[in-house]
This record gives structure tokens, C-alpha cells and sequence, in this order.
């Protein structure tokens, strides 16, 4: 168990869930044919690390951080400018990683150091109100960012959907620059949330799982909590921004509305609570559950209101209507904080775990 | 205090009067960059009605962290369902709102308040309820719950109105400007501001002369003591909840009349502006949550004259600065 880092997910449906799921993104370009499959499976990879990245600061330090949306949104930048800037050649694809990662961790480190100054309460509505700043920021300056517009860009030659690298005669798929930028989404994701299964159960993250159940304790033993709380908001920050490098990459664009906007944070947030808070696996069940639900359910949503709307039903069709799936997530959200806040893992450990395993903890 | 036996008063508390001085400094030296007068007094009077706007909303935020330490990220949906609920009063009667005499007009805008604060105070009840007993003393889980109160309420109020942008006219007898010479004051602007004074004198004078304000200025202070002198403090805050709901929604009204539109994305907007307000002021005080206001507003409408592009920051920059002096706000009312 040296990759889970001695934290595997001790349930034996979790295990099998999380393998299925695996399993399924990892033989999507060949399970599922056309575009739509594999885009649903890029976003499940992508929003994968973001939320686990996410989990490490509010399921494993207890801290809401409302700006994490905002660090996504420069790694994406970082390589959408880089690459329109420069052009379609890996110097570029390097200049967007040394410049969009550093400055992540470099904004990290200042909010986390101004919040410290300031009351522990205030860091939520800090971050909230940076990240709305940013956000305005990077709609505003136009000749950096492209405004509402957002940047396109083209990828360099081998990623690109016409290169193809292995005919479709010799195993009856054509394996594409587009399925090898898939596969490097899968792995990077794929790394950086083993990485973080690394962090958290490390020392290191013993004493972040201090700090959330009592900070002043962890002060006692003689832990920096200011140290420690500073850089897990670093490293979360440096993989949501290597997550928005993915998602940049994989959609060949950065704008807004893909990469900084308020929706994706509580999208962030609704996935974070129903795969289960401080497990780290949960964010991949969130993320899958929430991204399929995104892309499959409303289209049963617009069934539904449509139906209804010809049954002649009063506020039903407009309740129904696909666009406000939000609704419902919402409200999902709020039973599942209310009734079930350890999430789909924590219940699924609960009920079918091994007791010996949860003791340890 | 009544026992005591000794005649003399007790001792008046310092008054602090440097956040008071700030604005007001501000302001000053604001005349000789802005140059003209003329432009000056307009700017002011349009960051005082700014101000008292963004005060009128934020004030239940603050007295509600401040009396029960609980954190509502849902504070902007009250706004926006004030606002919503207004247009349900001022769309059948689009006519008195046309017709160019005052009373007729306030005869619409004045129940349409009244309703929005209704509704509003009303939703406070249930969201109090609702959302935010379950998780009292829980910071993690109210932010959370009311964040997803949220999401709830800014898409119901889409499913019921639809997404578009709902056009909310100013009333004829309020558009326009007093002209003093050479200086233009917008009519609404005015009337916002004796607005916003109102509702600031009047929690002022509830909470500093009525038995009522003292038990919620002493619950800010200390919680556990009010409780242990029989007090029910629960109920107490549902009702400054409730009052903040409504406040809320009355300050949506006045919000949606000033843009002269309603659209359910004005409480993400707005929640990130009383924030920085309800920081700035320090959170549990209203009196720092007044001086936020017009600072916000006032670095806002200075600032977007001055120096546009950096307008768009200047409520991060305000924040950083006044913290960096004050760490916990200007009036540092909480313990906590």
C-alpha cells in the first residue's frame, strides 16, 4: 500500500466503487466513442485533484477558503497566455508551468499571511472578497487575459487531435494527440491526488488534523500553527493550479467562466461535502458523481420539466427546467451537510468498513 | 446597578474617535485632488447614499455575528429577495409609479418596502430556523449551510421570475437632481441618505436607550452572562435576525431602485461588499459598520473618479489597509 501511503479507502465498497471508476476513466477513449465521454472524463480527472487539493485545507485544517477557485483560474491563465503569446511549442507549455505555479504559491503565502494577522474568522470572508477582486481583475485587463472572452490557444503538434500516433488498423482505435492529452490529464491528476494522500498522511498532516479538532491544543504541544496552516493553503494552491493547467490544456481555452467563476467554487464545495470531508477519496466520488449528474441528469431534467409543462403542472416546469439543476444540488447540498456531513465515504465506511481500521485513525 | 448605594455616575467609556475623523479626513482631502468643488460635493453626496445603502444592508450581518457568533454567507439572498418581492408591488402599478407627483409615487414605494421587509424578515424566520439551529457554535457547518441557503434561494428566485434582468424604473418624481448652483444632487440620492440616517438613529436609539438594546449590547459583549441572568438569548437573536433580514430586504429595494434594475445575481455582488463593510467596521458593531459603509463607498465613488482601473480593487485595498492598522476593524466590540 506504499502509493495509498497506508491510507486506503477501508471499505470494501469504496474500494470496488473506486476502482470501477478508475477503471472507467482510464479505458474511457475506448469504452465510450465521441467527444462528449471524454470531455465528462477530463472534467472527472481535472476536478478530481482540484477537490481533493480542496479537501486538504477544508476537510483537513477546517478552514473555508473561498479563493480557491482563484488559483485554478491562474494556472489556467499562466498557460493559456503563455501558449497564445508564444505560440503552439513546449517552451511555452514550460513558461506557463514556472510562472503559474510559483505565482499561486506566492498569493497563498500573502492571504495566508494577511489573514493570520487578522481574527482566524475573518479568513473566509477574506478570501471571498479577494477572489471577487481577482476575478474582476482578470475580466478587466483585456490585453492580458481577453476579457469575457477568455483566451484560445492551440496546442503544441503532438497534443493536437490530427497528429496521429498510432493508426487505427493495428488495434481498431486510433490513438490521437487527443487521447494522449487525455491520458496526460489522467496521469497528472492521478499523481497529484496520490501526492496529497502523501501530505495528509504524513507528520505533517497528523498536525493539520490537530489544528481542525482543536488549534489551541496544537499550539500547546509546541506546533507553528501559523507555519502549518500556511503552507497546507501553499500546496493546495499549487495543485489547484496544476489542475487548472489540465483544464486549460485539455480544453484548449481559458476564460471566466471555465476557470474563475464563483459557480465553480460552490461546484468546489458541493463536490468537497457529498464525497466526505477530510478523506481525500471523496473527492473523486464527489467529483464523478457531481460531474455526471452535471452532464447527464440535466438532461433528464429537461425531460422532466418538459413533460410537465404539457401536463399544463403551475411552477413545476420552471423548478425543472435544466438550467436550474443548481436548485437541487442545493439543496442536496444542505441535507447532506445537515444529515450526512462525513459524505458518500464516510457513510460507505461507517456502514460496510472494518472497525479495526477506523479505530487506528 | 440599581443597589448602588453611591451617587456618582459611573464612568463614561473613552470615546474613540479616530475611525470617526477617517471618512471625514477622506473627504477633505479629496477637495484639492478632485479640483473642481462642484464635482467634490457631487461625489460626496453620491458616496453618502452609497453608503447608507450598503449600511442599511449589512447592519443585521454584523449584530448578527456579533450577538450569536454565527456567520451567514446567505446574507445577500435577503437582498435580492427584497428586491424581487418589490417588483411584485411596482409591476400592477406602473402607473402611480409614471405619474409625476411625490405622494402618489411614495404611496406605491412605501408599501412595496414595507411588503419587501415583510418577506424578507419573514424568510430570515426560516432560514434561522431551519438552517442555522442545527449548527450553532459550528463555524465550518454555518458557512456551509448558509452558502447552500444561498444557492437554494438565488435559484428558486430564477425558477419564479425567470433569469432575465427585470427593469425596476425610478419613480418620476424621484428622478432628476436638485440643482444648488453649479452643484447637481440626484433627488433619490437624498432620499437614500435620510433613509439610511433613519434606520441608523433608530437601532442607535434602540440599543443605547431601550432595555432591549441593552440586553443585545450585552450579549455582543458576553453571551454566557445574559444567559445566566435568565435571559433567553435564542429568541432574542431571532428577532435581531429577523430585523436584519428585513433591514436586508429594505436595502435590496433601495439598491434595485439605484440601478434601477433586480437580477438574483445582485446578492453575490452585494455579499462581497457588506463584507468587506461588516470587516472594516470590525464585526458586532454598528457604528463601525456605519463608518464602513461610507468608506467603502466613498473610496468606491472617489476612486472609480480618480483612478477607474483601480477602482475595481480599491474594497480589497480599503480592507488591507484599515486591518493593517486595526487587525480586528475599527471598533473591536467582540471578545472573540
Amino acid at each position: 500500500m506504499m502509493i495509498l501511503s497506508g491510507d486506503p479507502p477501508r471499505s470494501r465498497v469504496l474500494t470496488l466503487v473506486l476502482i470501477v471508476i478508475i477503471l472507467a476513466l482510464a479505458a474511457t477513449p475506448f469504452l465510450f466513442p465521441g467527444a462528449k465521454a471524454l470531455n465528462v472524463a477530463a472534467k472527472i480527472c481535472v476536478f478530481a485533484a482540484l477537490v481533493a487539493s480542496y479537501d486538504l485545507l477544508l476537510g483537513y485544517t477546517g478552514s473555508v477558503s473561498f479563493a480557491h477557485t482563484m488559483f485554478y483560474g491562474i494556472g489556467s491563465y499562466a498557460i493559456a497566455i503563455a501558449l497564445y503569446g508564444m505560440g503552439p511549442n513546449w517552451a511555452a507549455v514550460a513558461t506557463g508551468i514556472v510562472v503559474g505555479l510559483p505565482l499561486a504559491a506566492l498569493l497563498a503565502l500573502a492571504i495566508g499571511l494577511f489573514s493570520l494577522r487578522v481574527a482566524a474568522i475573518f479568513f473566509a470572508m477574506i478570501t471571498l472578497a479577494v477572489a471577487s477582486a481577482f476575478q474582476v481583475l482578470a475580466s478587466q485587463l483585456s490585453w492580458l487575459t481577453g476579457g469575457e472572452d477568455g483566451r484560445s490557444f492551440q496546442l503544441p503538434e503532438l497534443l493536437r487531435p490530427g497528429t496521429v500516433l498510432i493508426p487505427k488498423g493495428l488495434f481498431g482505435f486510433e490513438v490521437n494527440g487527443r487521447i494522449l492529452t487525455f491520458y496526460l490529464v489522467f496521469a497528472v491528476s492521478a499523481l497529484m491526488i496520490l501526492a496529497l494522500l502523501r501530505v495528509v498522511n504524513s507528520p505533517f498532516g497528523r498536525v493539520l488534523q490537530a489544528i481542525r479538532e482543536n488549534r489551541f491544543r496544537a499550539e500547546a504541544l509546541g506546533f507553528r500553527t501559523v507555519f502549518h496552516l500556511t503552507y497546507a493553503n501553499c500546496l493546495a494552491a499549487l495543485v489547484a493550479a496544476g489542475a487548472g493547467i489540465l483544464n486549460a490544456l485539455w480544453l484548449r481555452y481559458a476564460g471566466p467562466d471555465t476557470s474563475l467563476s464563483f459557480s465553480i467554487m460552490l461546484d468546489i464545495l458541493l463536490m468537497v461535502v457529498i464525497g466526505g470531508m477530510g478523506t481525500i477519496y471523496g473527492a473523486i466520488i464527489g467529483a464523478t458523481i457531481f460531474i455526471l449528474a452535471q452532464n447527464y441528469l440535466q438532461a433528464l431534467m429537461g425531460v422532466a420539466s418538459k413533460a410537465a409543462s404539457e401536463a399544463g403542472l403551475p411552477l413545476l416546469p420552471g423548478l425543472l427546467h435544466p438550467d436550474r439543476w443548481l436548485l437541487w444540488l442545493g439543496l442536496l447540498f444542505i441535507a447532506s451537510v445537515y444529515f450526512f456531513p462525513t459524505g458518500v465515504v464516510g457513510r460507505l465506511r461507517h456502514d460496510g468498513g472494518d472497525k479495526g481500521a477506523g479505530a487506528s485513525h | 446597578m440599581t443597589d448602588l448605594a453611591a451617587t456618582d455616575p459611573l464612568p463614561k467609556p473613552k470615546r474613540d474617535l479616530a475611525p470617526i475623523l477617517l471618512p471625514i479626513a477622506l473627504a477633505l482631502v479629496m477637495i484639492p485632488l478632485i479640483g473642481s468643488p462642484s464635482t467634490w460635493l457631487t461625489l460626496t453626496a453620491a458616496s453618502l447614499a452609497m453608503g447608507m445603502m450598503i449600511f442599511i444592508m449589512a447592519s443585521g450581518l454584523t449584530l448578527v455575528f456579533g450577538l450569536m457568533d454565527v456567520l451567514n454567507f446567505g446574507h445577500g439572498a435577503f437582498i435580492a429577495v427584497g428586491a424581487y418581492v418589490a417588483t411584485l408591488v411596482f409591476a400592477p402599478f406602473a402607473a402611480s409609479i409614471q405619474a409625476d407627483s411625490l405622494w402618489v409615487n411614495l404611496a406605491v414605494l412605501a408599501p412595496a418596502a414595507l411588503l419587501s421587509m415583510a418577506v424578507s424578515g419573514a424568510l430570515g424566520l426560516v432560514v434561522e430556523r431551519v438552517l442555522i439551529l442545527p449548527v450553532y457554535g459550528q463555524h465550518l457547518k454555518q458557512i456551509l449551510m448558509t452558502t447552500g441557503g444561498l444557492i437554494v434561494a438565488e435559484q428558486t428566485l430564477y425558477a419564479l421570475w425567470g433569469p432575465q434582468i427585470i427593469p425596476m424604473p425610478l419613480p418620476t418624481s424621484l428622478r432628476g437632481s436638485f440643482i444648488l448652483g453649479d452643484v447637481a444632487i440626484a433627488k433619490y440620492r437624498v432620499l437614500a441618505t435620510l433613509i439610511g440616517l433613519a434606520v441608523f438613529i433608530a437601532i442607535q436609539l434602540v440599543l443605547n436607550r431601550t432595555k432591549l438594546g441593552l440586553l443585545i449590547r450585552a450579549g455582543v459583549e458576553n453571551r454566557e452572562m445574559v444567559e445566566a441572568l435568565g435571559y433567553r438569548i435564542r429568541r432574542l437573536f431571532l428577532g435581531v435576525f429577523m430585523t436584519g433580514s428585513a433591514l436586508a430586504g429594505l436595502g435590496g429595494v433601495m439598491w434595485a431602485l439605484y440601478r434601477e434594475q433586480v437580477h438574483a445575481s445582485m446578492s453575490d455582488e452585494l455579499t462581497v461588499l457588506i463584507f468587506v463593510v461588516v470587516i472594516i467596521g470590525g464585526l458586532g458593531s454598528i457604528g463601525g459598520c456605519f463608518i464602513g459603509a461610507i468608506l467603502v463607498a466613498m473610496v468606491a465613488n472617489y476612486g472609480g473618479f480618480l483612478v477607474p482601473k483601480l477602482a475595481l480593487v480599491s474594497n480589497i485595498q480599503l480592507m488591507v489597509a484599515i486591518l493593517m492598522w486595526r487587525p480586528r476593524g475599527l471598533y473591536a466590540v467582540t471578545s472573540r
